[in-house]
């Protein structure tokens, strides 16, 4: 079933600091597209243009060239809707919580959908519901936004832009720096976004086990370029490919493709831990899950 | 973009300018201001613009980016030059009167004297300062001249400290802004529409998490140096000694020689047009 683009760059190329001795391309006609309500993850190696890349989606950043478009629109063209892109695509930037600065939870959270010009119910209603998606109870409301911890402030920060409920919610980095409790906690938060809303999600991330386990299907940067995309079994299983453009495939899809190389009758495409466990209990002969 | 902004940024490069003391550095700007102020010839501008084309030629820089750095202030050179121009009153009949505006022959010179003395002091100081000198050379010079004044309790060391780091901190807290303006472009805020206060009111979500970043870094950084035992100046040594070289001498030799001709233009020059 091919489905229906919702983001779609052609030749999109970026350069930063032209004209000075800083020049360099940081996009090298970048052509790919974003199905629409799936969850896609954007990998690559630290400076391969991942962040530049998604700062396309939303206008922050004009292309040299090339074009953008969301919903088969290309966001440059010059129409009243295009001001509004971001509340269309939103971008939730690394270490978002950094940009908090209201005195309440409720008051921050509030920031976007206040700008979108939205009733003072609906915005009510909104920041309630994106609150308990990031899992946070009513008792945050009040609460200033800087006495929370590391993990629930990112997830505040996260909310503010769910509360816009863009069309596509783009997530740069949305777990970097977190304990492994608070990366689950920010992830359940975007998949149950993406459960509630049908909504596509694309997360920016470098660690494969994070993609493995939450992408539909991933796009591998490198150096301004798309290196591979497609779906997620798919890519990790060019273990070698990935590894010349210094990424490694999940521990587990590795340890599994090690067996295969040992002449044990396996798959090379296992993501996961648990999807490990059932092939492995199958091949002793065991049945079930464990 | 804030990036833009080229003036006070250093551009690498190894040239000549590059590579000067940056004591002589400090002390020729000193100087060159002095020139710039004495200049009452129009002979001693051309000589001054001329010196200022071969520094930029000999910094080896573009002349896009020089000319870039004035075009931030070109609204104020222009500011100064007709409020010269309108201001000035002279001996003799005006030339244009308009009841309060006139304009006298005296006020046209005095016009463009002011804006050929600011552009060719910002670009000078420029060139052979902030473009051409890192900001940590450019502390360093500082610190050394003016460790005389440590006889007198000053603490020179620790204000050469702040100062680099200030410094340094300009490009962070650029770019910090930046992406705090991104953010909250992405949720929909507007900089650029509405009235002064609704303007204001719309910076206040880039100000309050750029003051907390600044805090926390600096809190981060005073940290990490006294973790690296850092206890202030005394008996600190150095990496990089500053050491005076051929070229240092010849390059102070011009500024000084400079100064002379403009001295002496001033003096002799009568004939021409003197301001």
């Amino acid at each position: 079933m091919a489905n229906e683009a919702v983001i779609k760059t052609e030749e999109l190329t970026y350069v930063y600091g032209k004209g000075t001795p800083f020049y360099r391309v940081a996009l090298d006609r970048v052509s790919l597209s974003i199905e629409k309500g799936s969850v896609t993850g954007i990998i690559g190696h630290t400076g391969s243009g991942k962040s530049t890349l998604v700062q396309h989606f939303n206008r922050l950043l004009k292309p040299e060239s090339g074009t953008v478009s969301v919903s088969g629109k290309d966001i440059w063209e010059k129409t009243d809707e295009n001001g509004k892109i971001c509340f269309k695509v939103g971008l939730v930037f690394q270490y978002p919580e950094y940009q908090l600065f209201e005195e309440t939870v409720e008051a921050d959270v509030a920031y976007g959908p206040k700008n979108m010009g939205l009733s003072e119910e609906e915005i009510n209603e909104r920041v309630k519901r994106s609150l308990q998606l990031v899992g946070l109870s009513e008792s945050y409301l009040q609460q200033s936004p800087f006495e929370l911890s590391g993990g629930q402030k990112r997830r505040v920060a996260i909310a503010g832009i769910m509360a816009m409920e863009p069309e596509v919610l783009v997530l740069d980095e949305p777990a970097a720096g977190l304990d492994p409790q608070g990366r689950k906690e920010i992830f359940s938060g975007i998949l149950r976004y993406r459960e509630q809303t049908g909504k596509t999600v694309i997360i920016v991330s470098h660690s494969m086990e994070d993609m493995a386990s939450y992408c539909d299907s991933v796009i591998v940067m490198n150096r301004g370029e798309v290196f591979l995309s497609g779906q997620t079994r798919e890519v990790f299983s060019k273990a070698d490919a990935l590894s010349s453009v210094h990424l490694n495939v999940p521990q587990i899809t590795s340890f599994m493709s090690k067996l295969q190389k040992m002449g044990y009758p396996v798959p090379s495409d296992v993501l996961t831990v648990e999807d490990a466990a059932d092939v492995l209990v199958k091949l002793l002969g065991g049945e079930g899950t464990c | 973009m804030l990036k833009d902004v080229t003036f006070g940024q250093y551009f690498p490069g190894r040239s000549l300018l590059h590579r000067l003391d940056p004591r002589i550095k400090i002390l020729s700007v000193i100087l060159l201001i002095v020139w710039i102020f004495m200049a009452e010839h129009i002979l001693s501008y051309a000589l001054l613009l001329l010196t200022c084309i071969s520094l930029i030629l000999v910094a080896k820089l573009p002349l896009k980016t020089v000319f870039r750095s004035i075009r931030g202030i070109f609204i104020i050179l222009l500011i100064t030059a007709l409020i010269n121009l309108f201001l000035t009153k002279g001996e003799g009949k005006p030339l244009v009167d308009w009841g309060v505006f006139s304009i006298y022959e005296e006020g046209i010179w005095r016009a463009i004297k002011m804006f050929l003395r600011i552009t060719i002091l910002l670009i000078m100081t420029s060139v052979v300062l902030t473009y051409t000198t890192s900001p940590i050379d450019l502390t360093d010079g500082i610190e050394r001249l003016l460790s005389p004044l440590s006889y007198l309790h000053v603490p020179v060391h620790d204000f050469a400290m702040m100062m680099s780091i200030a410094l340094r901190f300009i490009p962070t807290l650029i770019e910090e802004t930046d992406k705090i303006m991104s953010a909250q472009k992405a949720r929909g805020a507007d900089f650029s529409s509405g009235g002064i206060v609704k303007r204001i009111k719309a910076l206040l979500p880039v100000l309050i998490p750029l003051f907390i970043s600044a805090f926390r870094r600096a809190e981060e950084l005073a940290t990490a140096m006294e973790c690296r035992c850092y206890r202030g100046g005394k008996g600190r040594t150095r990496m990089k000694v500053l050491h005076m070289g051929v070229h240092d001498i010849l390059f102070s030799v011009w500024m000084l020689a400079l100064g002379a001709g403009v001295l002496l233009i001033n003096h002799f020059a009568y004939g021409l047009v003197g301001f």
